[in-house]
């Protein structure tokens, strides 16, 4: 904790960046984010088993892209965002510094994005364990009794976008389900409407999923929609043989063609 | 009417619920599933949950469903025809088990829905529901209910107020007309008070501000740094509105198939970026600091302002539902303490 307090001070004294994105302790025992712009405020870094949101989703706000060069405290699902988001012209590498934090908390050295892609590479990729096991589950079940669970479990959704807001993937200026002519989706929170958003929110997902399982932890109903997502990065993975968020070059599973897919055709 | 007070005991209590749901009325009441505590339409008597703090979602639901049929329409060759719905239909619901916040909450929709537009479906439900209050004898950090006006123990909304003594017994104050035809419809079940104090058991919830110098603050604060800082984590979607008590804002949808549709109200948030995005395509909200600044400013200075109420009830709900720790009691306290530049 003392080396990325250090570090995030240094970053700012020298005025490589504007702002450091980091976790604070929050209310009632929680950790949650913090925007650091002035050095002296650094101590109230931390990082712990607490820290589990994904601040990636903050690299895309407006207000936070206004500060300029941001550092930012990654933790693996956080690297690998920043990958997605570069690869898809989200983020400009000029503009971001990885804080990178290892498996064991430690601040990793990371002087550019390139050794962030290396240091991935070493690590095995895939769904939380707990996560996978209830996937496996519901894998195992009939399509009847899969889609019984989801409809019950997608009927309580009342569409406060929670799960949207959350992911650093869902940053469309004028998301779908917003888009009225055509009207592509229900709007209403009935059951129709909260399948086909669970859905069409998956779908858009597969192939960009880095499996953080923010989403599900938004969600204020606890409908473990994370799974969906996280089961689609599976299916990407064994289909086109890629995972989101190893490379700063476009490579999503479901929108980049190459000559030599199995299909000739693109979604 | 001259409130009574009476004395129920678990058993007896649990008849009520069955006796009052098998004579046709909707219950609403709050059971534990999927690892939270929320309200439920009908659950048996043993289902019940009695232990919990506070439920996820509010009982607005009752009046206000997150999705409401506001008429259909049928496409004829040359015309088309509205079919209103007969809100003369709306069953009777009665809101088993919800805290004194939830209670006292009812009047702030009341106010909204009747405020310059008389709002009938709203009214239909509302005239059809009963409120069993029952009061808090714990309470967590995000309950701050006292802050606001009200306390664990606030009669205000219920038609009987309920609350739970050591003793395994409840202290029964009926408070309307509509409680007491309740209670006297099922008189053996209560017994006579011997002075029980409801005082001695109810949550200690300690007063955190003062809402009257948050209101003050706001008047000059539209501009103030504040916003800005205290909104960064924020990422716009709209947990705290949809499990709040009192937030009332909707959108219109149509959904029709060949013509042939319906008209629904669903909930909105104003933390969502299209809320007041304009056919121009200005949005007079641009960004998220200013729609953060909107709740706070709609609860706490315009509806104070316009209808001489507090748009919030100290339930606690948007802290504990929001992803990223917009925690708004704390948020509040600090409100209290900003410097306002004098004009």
């Amino acid at each position: 904790m003392d080396n990325l307090r250090k570090k995030a001070k240094e970053l700012l004294e020298s005025k490589t960046v504007d702002l450091v994105i980091g976790y604070e302790n929050g209310t009632n025992g929680k950790a949650r984010a913090v925007f650091i712009k002035d050095p002296e405020k650094t101590g109230k870094l931390i990082y712990d088993d607490r820290c589990k949101q994904n601040l990636a989703v903050y690299l895309n706000k407006h207000e936070v892209k206004h500060y300029g060069k941001i550092a930012i405290v990654a933790p693996l699902m956080v690297m690998r965002s920043v990958l997605v988001l570069v690869s898809e012209c989200q983020l400009k590498p000029e503009n971001i510094v990885v804080l990178g934090i290892g498996e064991d908390g430690s601040l990793l050295d990371f002087p550019s994005l390139e050794v962030v892609e290396k240091y991935i590479a070493k690590i095995p990729l895939g769904n939380p364990e707990p996560d996978q096991v209830i996937i496996d589950k519901l894998n195992a079940m009939s399509m009847e009794q899969r889609r019984e669970f989801w409809q019950n479990e997608l009927e309580r959704c009342f569409k406060c976008y929670a799960c949207r807001a959350a992911c650093p993937m869902c940053y469309c200026l004028r998301c779908t389900v917003e888009c009225n002519q055509p009207q592509w989706i229900s709007a209403p929170a009935h059951p129709l409407g909260n399948l086909e958003w669970h859905q069409l929110r998956t779908m858009h997902l597969t192939g960009r999923c880095v499996s953080c399982g923010d989403c599900g932890r938004a969600c204020p109903l606890n409908i473990p929609i994370h799974l969906l997502t996280m089961q689609q990065a599976e299916e990407a993975f064994h289909m086109f043989g890629v995972r989101a968020g190893t490379s700063q070059k476009a490579d999503s599973a479901l929108s980049t063609y190459k000559p030599d897919d199995k299909e000739n055709f693109i979604l | 009417m001259t409130p009574e007070t009476k004395i129920i005991d678990r058993v007896a209590l649990d008849k009520l619920y069955e006796s009052l749901k098998a004579a046709g009325n909707k219950m609403f009441a709050p059971v534990f599933r999927n690892e939270q505590t929320d309200f439920e339409y009908n659950p048996s008597a043993a289902e019940i949950s009695y232990s919990h703090i506070q439920t996820t979602q509010s009982v607005k639901n009752t009046v206000f469903p997150k999705i409401e049929n506001l008429f259909r329409f049928e496409s004829g060759q040359k015309s088309v025809e509205l079919v209103q719905i007969d809100f003369t239909k709306v069953p009777r619901v009665i809101v088993w088990n919800a805290h004194p916040c939830d209670a006292a909450a009812f009047s702030a929709l009341d106010a909204v829905f009747n405020w310059d537009y008389v709002d009938e479906i709203y009214n239909a439900r509302r005239e059809k529901l009963v409120v069993i209050g029952m009061s808090c004898i714990k309470a967590d950090e995000n309950c701050f209910c006292t802050s606001v006006d009200l306390g664990p123990g606030s009669v205000k909304g219920s038609d009987i107020l309920l609350t739970p003594l050591a003793n395994g017994k409840f202290i029964a104050e009926i408070l309307t007309d509509l409680g007491k035809s309740i209670a006297d419809e099922n008189a053996s079940l209560f017994t006579a008070s011997n002075g029980e104090n409801k005082e001695e058991v109810l949550a200690k919830v300690e007063k955190h501000f003062s809402h009257e110098k948050v209101t003050e603050n706001l008047k000059d604060g539209f501009e103030n740094p504040f916003w800005h800082e205290f909104s960064l984590r924020c990422i716009g979607c709209g947990a705290c509105a949809y499990v709040c008590p009192i937030c009332t804002c909707f959108d219109i949808q149509d959904e029709s198939k060949a013509g042939n549709g319906r008209r629904l109200r669903c909930w909105d948030s104003c933390g969502f970026g299209m809320f007041t995005l304009h056919t121009s395509g200005h949005n007079p909200r641009e960004v998220q600091s200013q729609r953060w600044r909107q709740r706070l400013m709609h609860k706490f200075s315009y509806q104070p302002d316009r209808n001489e109420f507090i748009g919030c009830v100290g339930c606690g709900r948007c802290s504990r539902a929001c992803p990223v720790d917009m925690n708004i009691l704390e948020q509040l306290v600090e409100l209290e303490k900003i410097e306002v530049a004098a004009k």
